[in-house]
């Protein structure tokens, strides 16, 4: 996944010889070919043990998700009423809830339905939050004093107003719930790429491209996006754990997802009243809540740092500057998320 | 376009920025033509508005430039034609070589791919595979050794140098009919400044284009240039023949930044900075904007403007004594 996102992939048009590629077979007798940046951001990615662990753990959750329930007998609303409240048996893997359903396929079925929503969220937010970043960086002015504008209505807004209203009534369809999360969501990935093109678009490159006759649109798409690509990517695992947590919340309070349909945070809620008698429902959804947050936020850190656009494998000295830097900007992020979740919840 | 005619003819071209402090008018007045293959140098020191009357031409200046004037380019009025008609100029028919080498491309990109680019912008009909033949060939043409694998490397695998003759082949990848070099070799080590300067002559003299170049140093145009303009305070201060400012300047801003051409013969022992500094362009003095610092200047330079003279065949002269100094010049001291 991460080689289909490198920059010179982005616009299909203008893509460079890859070196190994037909147009660089001609270039023979070549010992020491050069590598390409997606060719060193996989080398990279592959070499960040977290990131291996955290790709490696979604999988398994997905597996788990989405193939667990054939081997289970039972189907995800079955009732069985004399088996409620069972605990975890070779029979029933994780129990049953208060109406004998099996909790093994509702937790897979719940897990699917968070995963799904908070990708999908994710994608919203972050394809918007792209688009109208870059357009206000770029183009400065007008448009950016509209964007900004915009995030800053969209901070203004209670989200918890928002979410009452909107997903309450929006929340039993998935694509509806997304949407209401991502127009929540989509404005930090907007700064940050707003940021990056405001600083990126001084460089001399910018105007050698426009004296060399680009269009905005080229420039845009060639030369400011893939810059952004590591942050966009960062971003997209950080927003699926965030809307995730911010899912489950809602739909922990009645207000996101409704029966039939269940997420994890649904199965929290459903289990919450029998917390002391049988703590173990109430902790299975919410140890996977964990686990898939934990896991995006893996993959994430070691995107940033594969997709780095100034870190170079080969050269040594620079290398380590940008490592050093890469871990810095961890840092920032870390401390951005923190108080992303501050707002989220507040 | 008959060959006679001029390439582009520049007429009372200026360019103010809008900014907090007020309008910075960074070129005022400028006219002046460049001929078909000839090579014309634009010096003076910094800040004096070079950069912005090339930006000017390619209409590469931010939002907050007014620009008024007439730029005609080979019978094409290039201040008002469409955004669209400008970008098929762009790298085409005018091409620009940037100061900085190693920030005029982007790290992301081996060299070929952006020059490819250049020239599938400009004609998407070519094949990638011919751009790529092309642009090795090019490479080769400003003396990139082993263009073949150098082309599929990234900028930072390159040298300063190197760099700069892959802007260059960047710059002439669609034979442009005139190339502005902006500092072309500032950036650079002045061992490699030398070796830099010949291939951008060569491929100017092998394409035919003309060339606008941009430097602060005379001592850089002096084998290169057919014509000098120098330009002081955005205004243009003098205007000539390579040896009429060479030997027969009648500016004292020429003559000054002549005396602080270090001397590469080791013939004069210690270089002349000229003593002060260019004045604001946000409140220009009155008068001549170099009386300041004018060894030549007589109360009278503190009131008249002086406006650009003909002291010569193609010889013009922005100064109120211009006529006495073409004479005896230490006589007027
Ligand atoms: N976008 C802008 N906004 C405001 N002022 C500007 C802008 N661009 C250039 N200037 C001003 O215009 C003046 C002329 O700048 P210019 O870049 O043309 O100088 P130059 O002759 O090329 O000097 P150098 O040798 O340093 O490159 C400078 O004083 C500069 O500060
Ligand atoms: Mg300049």
């Amino acid at each position: 996944m991460a080689d289909t996102q490198i920059p010179p992939v982005l616009d299909e048009d203008v893509v460079a010889p890859q070196p190994g590629g037909a147009t660089t077979a001609e270039v023979e007798g070549l010992s020491d070919k050069p590598k390409s940046f997606g060719r060193l951001a996989w080398e990279r990615f592959l070499g960040h043990r977290m990131a291996l662990v955290g790709a490696a753990g979604l999988l398994l959750l997905i597996a788990l998700f989405w193939i667990g329930p054939y081997f289970s007998e039972f189907s995800f609303d079955e009732r069985n009423v004399r088996d409620r409240k069972l605990g975890p048996s070779t029979e029933h893997w994780f129990g049953t809830d208060e109406i004998g359903r099996d909790l093994f396929v509702r937790t897979a079925q719940g897990g699917r339905y968070s995963l799904q929503i908070g990708a999908l969220a994710a994608l919203i937010a972050t394809g918007a939050g792209t688009l109208l970043g870059a357009l206000a960086g770029y183009f400065g002015k007008t448009v950016d004093a509209l964007v900004s504008q915009l995030i800053n209505l969209t901070l203004i807004v209670p989200a918890i107003i928002v979410l009452s209203v909107f997903a309450n009534k929006w929340g039993a369809d998935a694509l509806g719930l997304a949407l209401v999360l991502a127009a929540l969501l989509w404005t930090r990935i907007a700064r940050v790429v707003r940021g990056v093109i405001l600083q990126i678009k001084e460089q001399e490159y910018i105007m050698a491209a426009r004296a060399a006759g680009a269009t905005h649109k080229r420039i845009l798409a060639r030369h400011l996006l893939p810059n952004v690509v590591g942050a966009i990517a960062v971003e997209i695992t950080l927003l699926i754990g965030s809307v995730i947590v911010l899912e489950s919340t809602l739909s922990f309070l009645g207000l996101g997802v409704k029966p039939p349909n269940a997420s994890l945070g649904t199965l929290v809620a459903q289990a919450k009243g029998d917390i002391d008698s049988d703590p173990i429902r109430v902790l299975t959804p919410g140890i996977f809540i964990v686990l898939i947050v934990l896991c995006v936020n893996f993959l994430g850190d070691g995107l940033r740092d594969a997709l780095d656009p100034r870190a170079k494998v080969d050269d040594g000295g620079a290398g380590k500057a940008a490592k050093k830097a890469a871990k810095a900007a961890r840092k920032d992020a870390k401390k951005m998320k923190s108080s992303g979740t501050v707002v989220v919840g507040a | 376009m008959n060959d006679e005619s001029p390439l582009l003819t520049v007429d009372n071209l200026s360019v103010g920025f809008v900014t907090k402090g007020g309008i910075v008018q960074a070129a005022t007045e400028i006219s002046f033509e460049i001929r078909r293959g000839e090579v014309l140098a634009v010096v003076g020191e910094s800040g004096s508005g070079k950069s912005v009357t090339a930006l000017a031409l390619m209409r590469l200046h931010p939002g907050n430039a007014i620009t008024t004037g007439d730029v005609d380019f080979d019978g094409r009025d290039l201040l008002n034609m469409s955004d669209a008609e400008m970008r098929s100029v762009r790298g085409s028919d005018i091409a620009m070589i940037f100061q900085d080498p190693m920030t005029a491309m982007n790290p992301v990109f081996t060299v070929g791919s952006q020059i490819v680019e250049t020239i599938r912008v400009h004609d998407s009909s070519v094949s990638k595979q011919d751009a790529w033949s092309k642009t090795v060939d090019l490479l080769q043409l400003v003396g990139v050794p082993e263009p073949k694998r150098r082309a599929s490397q990234y900028p930072h695998e390159y040298s300063g140098g190197m760099r700069q003759r892959a802007m260059i082949a960047m710059a002439i990848a669609n034979d442009p009919k005139l190339l502005i070099a902006d500092e072309p070799t500032t950036a650079l080590d002045v061992t490699v400044q030398a070796q830099v300067m010949e291939v951008l002559h060569e491929v100017q003299a092998q394409t035919g284009s003309a060339m606008m170049l941009i430097t602060h140093d005379l001592g850089l145009v002096a084998g290169s240039a057919d014509r000098v303009q120098v330009m002081y305070a955005s205004r243009l201060m003098e205007t000539g023949t390579i040896n009429q400012i060479f030997y027969e300047s009648q500016n004292p801003y020429t003559m000054a930044l002549l005396e602080s051409i270090p001397d590469v013969d080791g013939l004069k022992d210690r270089l002349e900075p000229i003593p002060g500094n260019p004045p604001s362009l946000l409140n220009p003095p009155s008068g001549c904007a170099f009386r300041p610092r004018c060894n030549y200047a007589q109360p009278i330079c503190a009131v008249d403007k002086p406006v650009l003279v003909s002291v010569g065949v193609e010889h013009e002269s922005r100064c109120l004594r211009a006529h006495e100094l073409g004479a005896d010049t230490e006589a007027l001291v």
